[in-house]
């Protein structure tokens, strides 16, 4: 019989630590999946290195919700025990793999963000976080330098590699702006100098993805209608099956360790 | 796999400052920054470095394997050029 999934006691600390490592998570998750198929074995290593990197941050913040909710959970439990109404990531980190445009423009949208994001959180009033942003801001920083040179090539590449780059950000445009929003939770924890307020990073990570954009030739959509949901666990279809193969020995197994 | 498109490229890593950078392998890359960002993903993931070189293989010249007994052949019977012959006093110490 299947494990049980976990409760979790949301504290508006221990839902915003959440909803970061499940950003984590579920995209070093997606980069994971690219493991033995990119198309050059270089980039099988960079993409693998970037999932590391990001399942590394997850673990991070899974231990210190977990120590901060102060019950028996802990970061296996989190990762492998909540179904997927629980998991609060951004909509756009849980978005297919696609080809490899698809790949790297969802990599760059997010990139841009979380580097800026890490950059202001390394002055949060929380020690622990603040210290999880020092060291995720640098591998940020790699990944939004490796994803941007990508951007630009593909971009400025050969007609199918522009076509599949663009078609890539017309796709996945209207995810960027749940990365921006603040609700009622998280209000106190900025007030509090604990978390910082993401709208203020919008104006600069637009200039940014469009200075990258302008420079591959490629054109970001006019539309700004923005989905919404993943932040309160309302989640495409996708991540359901994400959380069946992350989960699958963890379900079967209780407490298998190797 | 390599392609017209993305050329090799020779690596050399720097472990530590004071050290000459040393050759560590290969890979394939479109450019000279991608290259780096390859050598970086490849050959520094556990540490190894501070610094990296990436040289198109095109631009090494090699000598040829064929030519190695009129190449390396004749400094095999040199023994005199090995500083071996010679007495270190003890004050010297360890050289």
């Amino acid at each position: 019989m299947a494990t049980p999934s976990i409760t979790v006691s949301e504290t508006p600390l221990v839902l915003y630590t959440l909803r970061r490592a499940d950003d984590a998570l579920i995209l070093g998750h997606r980069l994971s999946e690219w493991c033995g198929h990119a198309p050059m074995l270089e980039e099988d290593m960079a993409l693998s290195n970037m999932a590391l990197d990001l399942i590394g941050q997850a673990r991070e913040l899974y231990s210190y919700a977990a120590k901060v909710e102060g019950r028996d959970n802990d970061e296996d439990k989190l990762a492998y025990l909540r179904d997927v109404r629980q998991y609060r990531n951004l909509l756009l980190v849980e978005r297919p793999n696609g080809d490899f445009a698809q790949t790297m423009v969802r990599q760059w949208l997010y990139s841009t963000f979380a580097d800026r994001y890490w950059l202001k959180m390394m002055r949060s009033t929380d020690p622990t976080l603040a210290a999880i942003a020092a060291k995720s801001e640098k591998e940020s920083a790699y990944h939004l330098r490796h994803a941007s040179e990508w951007i630009i090539r593909l971009g400025d590449g050969t007609d199918e590699s522009h076509a599949r780059a663009q078609a890539a950000i017309d796709d996945l445009w209207a995810y960027t702006g749940e990365m921006f929003g603040v609700d009622d939770s998280e209000r106190g924890l900025i007030d509090a100098g604990i978390a910082i307020d993401p709208t203020e990073l919008l104006p600069e990570w637009l200039a940014a993805v469009a200075d990258i954009a302008r420079e591959a030739t490629l054109v970001l959509p006019e539309n700004d209608w923005m989905q919404q949901g993943g932040r309160d666990g309302c989640h495409s279809e996708h991540l359901g099956h994400l959380l069946s193969e992350l989960q699958h020995m963890q379900r079967s197994f209780p407490g298998a360790s190797w | 796999m390599a392609t017209p498109n993305t050329p090799l490229w020779e690596v050399f890593i720097r472990s530590r400052n004071g050290l000459a950078h040393k050759h560590c392998g290969s890979l394939h890359a479109p450019d000279a920054t991608m290259a780096l960002q390859a050598a970086r993903d490849i050959y520094t993931r556990r540490g190894e470095g501070l610094s990296i070189w990436v040289v198109p293989s095109s631009a090494i010249t090699a000598s040829d394997p064929a030519d190695k007994d009129m190449m390396f052949e004749p400094a095999q019977s040199k023994i005199y050029r090995h500083p071996t012959f010679y007495e270190v006093p003890d004050e010297v110490g360890h050289m």
